[in-house]
C-alpha cells in the first residue's frame, strides 16, 4: 500500500472523518510487522484496539422467569370451591324419619298444632296491652276541651 | 419471548456491552456486575422489544447510562475504583520483561480520557459502531461526536508519540 495514502488516511482519521471500511484499511496497515519508522506510534493503538476487541462477558447471567400471579385464576378457584361445596351439600341426607302409624303422626301433628296455639296466644295478650295506649290517647282528647274554653275567653286573633 | 429467543437477541452484543462498561468502570468485576444488571433489566422488559427501534443500540445507551450512574454514586462515596485487575496478567508479566509495553500505555491514556471520548472511542475504534448508531447510542448529534471522535484520537497520538520518542530520546 502507497505511504501516501496511508498519510492521508490518517489525517482523515484524526479529524473522524474515515469510514469503517478506511479504518480497517489502518487496522491491516498497522498490523505488518514493518510500518515506516516515523508512524510507528501508531502502532500500538491499533494493535489495543484489535486485542481489546476479543475481550468476551463470560459471567453467567440468572434469567428468572418472572411468573406474573394472575388474579383470575383466584375467582376460577373460588368457583370451583363453591360448586364442590354444593355437591356435597346436596348429598347429605335430609331425612328426618317419618312416622307409618297414622294414629300415631295425627297425634303428633295435634300435639304440634296445639303448642303453635298456645304459644300464639301467648303472644296475642302482650299485644292486649296496645289497648291501652289507645284509652291514653283518648285522655289526651280532654286537652280539646281546654282549648275550647280559651277560644271562649280570648278571641281568636286572625 | 422464550429463554432462548431472548438469548438469541442479546448474545451477539453481550460482549459489547461488557466492553463498554469495562471502559467506563475500569474494573472488570465492576463491569461484569453491570452488564448482568444490563441484561437482566433487559430480561425483565422483554415484552417492550417490539417497541424499540434498535435492541442493541438501547442496550448501549441503558449500559451507558447504568455505568456513569454508578461512576456518580461511587464519587459520591468518595470510594475509587480499584485499579488492581486493570491488566491482565500475561500482559503485566510481559511488561516486567519488556519494562514497558505500549498497548498498555494506550489503555492508560484512554483511561485518562473524559468519559464522553472514552465512549465514543469504545464503541467507533473497537466495536466499529457506524457514527449514526453512535449518535443513537449517546443521545449526540452528528457533528458532537465526530468533534469528540477527532479529539480522542488526536490526544491518544499526541501522547503515543511523547512516550514513543521518550523511548529514543
Amino acid at each position: 500500500m502507497v505511504l501516501n495514502n496511508i498519510e492521508k488516511l490518517l489525517e482523515k482519521y484524526e479529524n473522524g472523518e474515515t469510514t469503517l471500511k478506511e479504518e480497517q484499511q489502518l487496522k491491516n496497515y498497522f498490523s505488518q510487522e514493518t510500518v515506516a519508522p516515523h508512524l510507528e506510534m501508531y502502532k500500538p493503538m491499533f494493535a489495543y484496539f484489535s486485542v481489546n476487541q476479543q475481550e468476551q462477558f463470560t459471567k453467567d447471567v440468572p434469567l428468572k422467569t418472572r411468573r406474573i400471579f394472575d388474579y383470575k385464576w383466584i375467582s376460577v378457584a373460588a368457583v370451583a370451591v363453591l360448586m364442590i361445596g354444593f355437591y356435597f351439600k346436596s348429598n347429605t341426607k335430609n331425612d328426618l324419619g317419618t312416622y307409618q302409624d297414622p294414629q300415631m303422626a295425627y297425634n303428633e301433628v295435634v300435639k304440634s298444632l296445639a303448642m303453635i296455639s298456645n304459644q300464639f296466644n301467648k303472644g296475642v295478650s302482650t299485644v292486649g296491652y296496645l289497648d291501652e295506649m289507645n284509652k291514653g290517647t283518648a285522655t289526651l282528647g280532654y286537652l280539646n276541651t281546654i282549648e275550647n274554653t280559651r277560644n271562649i275567653i280570648f278571641k281568636p286573633v286572625k | 419471548m422464550t429463554q432462548t429467543e431472548f438469548l438469541n437477541i442479546v448474545m451477539p452484543f453481550k460482549d459489547k456491552v461488557f466492553r463498554l462498561a469495562k471502559r467506563l468502570l475500569v474494573s472488570t468485576e465492576e463491569a461484569e456486575d453491570a452488564t448482568q444488571e444490563v441484561l437482566i433489566k433487559l430480561w425483565n422488559n422483554k415484552s417492550k422489544f417490539e417497541q424499540y427501534k434498535n435492541v442493541e443500540a438501547f442496550s448501549m445507551t441503558m449500559t451507558k447510562n447504568f455505568c456513569l450512574d454508578k461512576l456518580k454514586s461511587k464519587q459520591a462515596q468518595n470510594l475509587k475504583i480499584v485499579h488492581s485487575n486493570y491488566q491482565d496478567h500475561n500482559v503485566s508479566l510481559q511488561k516486567e520483561v519488556e519494562l514497558k509495553d505500549s498497548m498498555d500505555w494506550v489503555g492508560r491514556i484512554i483511561a485518562d480520557l473524559p468519559e464522553q471520548q472514552k465512549m465514543v472511542i469504545q464503541l467507533r475504534d473497537i466495536e466499529q459502531y457506524e457514527l449514526d448508531e453512535i449518535c443513537d447510542m449517546l443521545d449526540m448529534n452528528n457533528t458532537a461526536v465526530r468533534v469528540a471522535l477527532s479529539r480522542a484520537r488526536k490526544t491518544i497520538r499526541e501522547k503515543l508519540t511523547n512516550t514513543h520518542s521518550y523511548g529514543i530520546k
